[in-house]
């Protein structure tokens, strides 16, 4: 119900160095702070003046390409151009919160009345007597020509071409295959009456490379997806051939598998997109989102062992180019690393502005949100298991019988904490080895955050982060799971 | 203020102009354009407060070109001023030099078509702060139906003012406006010593007046309550019987089986050859209705231009018809025609509108009342993760109850997992009338043989 989570890894690199400008759509008006600085004070002073304790507005403007392959040709090539803004005024613990797409003076000046009017506030005509906003702090500088930098439509193309050459390459039984690309570079202004007053520049790039292959009676489909932000030159670096081989090898194995067969097993999942385990049964419920909703059990828990004492778990917004990273939050903070558990012990809820005015835990740089269309939200960033002392070998010989999961799907958590998650590739483990000869699919893993967390007792020394998508109350927005190889000592795996 | 009476109004003959103008320019003979624009107000509460008040006016504009080679390039943009507009239609002919050369789209044939007349009532909208004092009122008596409520954490009413368009260089135009307005409530229940559950309900209506708060409300404290009393269930396979939601989530999942779109990019589970052929048990009938009169928000045209209407898909068990676009009518050869189902783009998907399920009563004896160990399954959960679309299995996790000698009794945590063809397959009956839901019209329907994986302490 919560989230939906989709995995996106880091892409193999090559030598490759190419960076051809340009986006196939022209650049749309930019949101520039020094174009906007005047505007936005009127709107904020007219704010205060109605008697808003907190008046936000954040401004954006999007350019995004996204390109298809199928065999052999490019099927589609999508240019976006979006612009918009969302203005959220406060008012005790209440707020008030209008988006629009028309940025005309009389358009914004609409939205911030509608806002106000939520609250019982109208627009005044006296002076606020509000200072105005302070120094900018420009994230965004240095980036101007990360949308330039970014390949052209024809060098995507091409590579995308290669990928899928390479899959007919390497791929046995294949009824059909696809590369993808997509680019989304978002610049954003934010300014409140606080004096808050932030620019940025993002860059997001994603990959994609599937089959669906077909014997018969089995079908079997398989992908990947590859995600980096921040850095024109990603799909340069991209190897294709390693990730078409990485992506048939796995098909190979998954089209004849058996179903997994339905139980209560120990499971070692594996590094990087493991991690989506964290993120669903524990990471949404230490959101301050779900603290004002009454929806985790972990309230009220700081403090006190939530987990096995051998996990600690981070969530930062810092790591070079991960996909949960950010210069600043949607709110215009700087974002940290955050220790949500050590050794067990739960430190800290992950909070954004009306989270910590509603729950009292201070904000950590985690407000976040798809667009303008949306509220800002406490979120993850880059959450993430820390490496243990064990070695795989350590982690998988600990087991008699279980399962070895080894490329996790999506998930999702409900609000009574029960969460889920989907095995897209898994193996037997027998007598403390790993049977790569017994392939099995279908496994889906339930549980419920309370009892899994003190279940995670190894953790390996081989921590990686993978790239995904996370959609929740503020929209769907990039984010880093990870985790080393673990062992969670039993599982419900629902299978056939 | 506060009134949400801001129903957004498109420029038709603005946009066309800047279009012609725009193209002209650009010596572009060829193109189409879809909008939409909407403008909304919703509120959420908590135990008797506002939690958030929000409302928008969102635009969107994709613009379609032919380039002299007659390939197609789109762009798509929020910014409806001239200049957004010219940025659009540069945006697009310079996409269209990466056309498909090999299955270009056209401009439907249907797209001057007469439209049949869709009742799309526009009753008045109310005020946000009248949204909020009766969801308030909601909130307060689901609250009051149980003392294990105790509070309802999902909570949403909303009202839509909407209006979509569809232009051509040829001269194509329409135009629908509608209103929506819906309402959820999700419960969440918890006794002493015991995991906390939760269920809930959703109401569409064509505006707040119309809404069924009443009948919501009985339906999420019910659904909440009747988890209340839960015990583990035993792994293994059986009967099941699919609630009229679930039913039609499951088979929205694998719905690339009636896609002709999926038929000829090789991932749909259906083939040409498909036609005719026995795709499930005889029991079953299975129509999509975009225009059905209890399908809320229904369109009248899809993103070709192309009018909506209603399509059988599997009759008595067989499959008697595909989804089309114009370019895949055109492809398949074989008469067939767009059918309302596109969407506008480069490349053109189609995707099915409101399911209406009917069919055969079955096994007579088979009922609710009186089944004994069967699997009654209320919602389906994850299916964005669980379903393996192209494949045709699933493994997902749901809410339901085990019925023993009529008796229900919820399950505490556990999944159901098979494949769509054999579920298709083995109907054992469909039980009582069709029920309305937000996604469609369905009985339930009772399977034979799934595989239940409980969820053990």
């Amino acid at each position: 119900m919560l989230c939906t989570p989709v995995p996106v890894h880091h892409a193999p690199r090559s030598g490759l160095l190419d960076s051809s400008p340009a986006s196939v759509a022209p650049q749309a008006q930019g949101c520039a702070p020094q174009a906007w600085q005047e505007r936005l004070e009127t709107l904020l002073s007219s704010g205060v003046g109605a008697g808003a304790d907190l008046v936000e507005i954040f401004l954006e403007r999007n350019d995004e390409l996204s390109l298809l392959a199928e065999q052999d040709r490019v099927t589609s090539v999508n240019p976006s151009i979006g612009r918009g803004a969302g203005i959220r005024v406060f008012k005790g613990q209440r707020d008030g919160f209008v988006s629009t797409n028309d940025l005309s003076d009389r358009g914004l000046m609409a939205a911030l009345e509608q806002a106000l009017a939520m609250l019982g506030l109208g627009r005044s005509t006296q002076p606020s007597g509000w200072q105005g906003l302070a120094g900018l702090d420009d994230h965004g500088r240095g980036k101007e020509h990360w949308l330039q930098s970014c390949p052209a439509a024809q060098d995507i193309a091409d590579r995308l071409l290669r990928g899928t050459a390479a899959v007919e390459r390497h791929g046995q039984h294949l009824q059909a295959y696809r590369a993808s690309y997509s680019r989304d570079v978002q610049q954003v202004l934010v300014a409140a009456s606080d004096g808050t007053y932030g620019h940025d520049i993002r860059l997001h790039q994603s990959l994609g490379l599937n089959l669906l292959a077909a014997d018969g009676d089995h079908r079997t489909s398989v992908a990947r997806r590859y995600g980096r932000s921040d850095d024109p030159a990603f799909l340069a670096e991209w190897d294709e051939e390693t990730s078409a081989l990485d992506l048939c090898e796995s098909g190979r194995r998954m089209l004849h598998a058996d179903f997994v067969e339905a139980g209560t097993y120990p499971v070692v999942l594996a590094n990087r997109f493991g991690g989506v385990i964290f993120h669903e049964a524990c990471g949404h419920l230490l959101e301050t989102t779900q603290l004002e909703r009454g929806t985790t059990p972990f309230a009220g828990k700081l403090g006190q062992l939530i987990a096995h004492p051998s996990l600690t778990a981070i969530d930062e917004g810092l790591s070079a180019n991960s996909f949960g990273s950010l210069s600043m939050d949607d709110e215009g903070m700087p974002p940290q690393r955050t220790t949500l558990i050590q050794d067990g012990v739960l430190q800290c809820f992950l909070s954004d502005r009306a989270g910590e005015m509603r729950t009292g835990h201070p904000r950590t740089g985690s407000g976040r949100r798809q667009s303008h269309a949306f509220a800002a939200a406490s979120r993850m960033r880059n959450t993430f298991i820390a490496a243990g002392p064990h070695s795989i070998a350590e982690v998988m010989g600990s087991i008699d019988n279980g399962l070895y999961c080894k490329r996790m799907g999506g998930g999702s958590v409900g609000p009574t904490g029960q969460f889920n998650f989907s095995v897209e590739e898994a193996y037997l483990i027998e007598d403390g080895a790993l049977r790569e000869d017994k392939p099995v699919k279908g496994a889906t893993l339930i549980g419920d955050a309370v009892s899994v967390m003190p279940k995670i007792s190894m953790c390996a020394s081989d921590m990686e982060l993978a790239s995904g998508f996370c959609g929740s109350v503020s929209g769907s927005i990039y984010v880093t799971v990870g985790q080393p190889h673990i062992k969670v000592d039993s599982i419900t795996v629902g299978g056939r | 203020m506060g009134s949400a009476d801001l129903a957004p109004r498109l420029d038709i003959p603005g946009l066309r102009q800047q279009l012609e103008d725009g193209a002209h320019s650009l010596g572009i003979t060829s193109w189409d354009l879809g909008a939409a624009c909407s403008s909304d107000t919703s509120v959420q509460v908590d135990r008797g407060e506002p939690k958030q008040m929000k409302a928008s006016q969102r635009n969107g504009v994709s613009v379609r070109v032919w380039n002299d080679a007659g390939l197609v390039g789109i762009t798509s943009t929020s910014d409806l001023t001239p200049e957004g507009v010219a940025a659009a239609l540069e945006g697009a002919r310079a996409a269209s030099a990466f056309g498909d050369s090999e299955d270009p789209p056209r401009f439907s044939p249907l797209a001057m078509a007469p439209l049949p007349p869709l009742a799309s009532p526009e009753p008045a909208v109310v005020s946000i702060q009248a949204l909020l004092a009766r969801l308030i009122d909601t909130e307060a008596r689901l609250l009051a139906r149980h003392g294990a409520i105790h509070h309802v954490p999902y909570n949403g009413l909303g009202q839509r003012s909407s209006e979509r368009l569809y232009l051509n260089s040829e001269g194509a135009m329409r135009c629908q406006r509608f209103r929506t307005a819906s309402l959820y409530l999700y419960a969440r229940a918890e006794e002493e010593g015991r995991k906390p559950r939760s269920a809930g309900a959703v109401r569409l209506a064509h505006g707040v007046d119309g809404l069924d708060v009443e009948g919501c409300i009985d339906e999420a404290a019910e659904r909440t309550i009747s988890h209340l009393d839960y015990a583990p269930i035993d792994t293994g396979v059986y009967n099941v019987c699919f609630s009229p939601e679930a039913f039609l989530d499951l088979i929205g999942a694998f719905s690339n089986m009636f896609s002709a779109r999926a038929v000829l990019d090789g991932v749909s589970l259906s083939s040409r050859g498909s036609l005719g052929s026995q795709v499930a048990s005889p029991l079953l009938n299975l129509v999509d209705d975009g225009r059905h009169p209890d399908h809320i928000g229904a369109a009248s045209f899809d993103g070709e231009g192309t009018p909506t209407h209603r399509l059988a898909l599997i009759e008595q068990g067989r499959l008697t018809h595909f989804l089309h676009s114009e370019g895949t009518a055109r492809r398949f050869a074989d008469g067939s025609q767009a059918t309302g189902h596109a969407s506008m783009g480069a490349k053109v998907s189609v995707s099915p509108s409101w399911f209406d399920i009917s069919g055969g009563r079955g096994d007579q004896s088979l009922s609710l009342a009186t089944a004994d160990n069967v699997v009654l399954i209320d919602t389906l959960s994850a299916l964005h993760a669980g379903v393996k679309a192209t494949q045709g299995s699933f493994s997902l996790p749901f809410d339901g109850w085990l019925i023993r000698a009529g008796e229900r009794r919820s399950i505490e945590a556990a999944t159901v997992a098979g494949d769509i063809r054999k579920v298709l397959d083995a109907l054992l009956a469909l039980e009582g009338d069709p029920v309305v839901t937000p996604d469609g019209r369905c009985p339930h329907v009772w399977v034979a043989g799934l595989s239940i994986t409980g969820e053990q302490g």
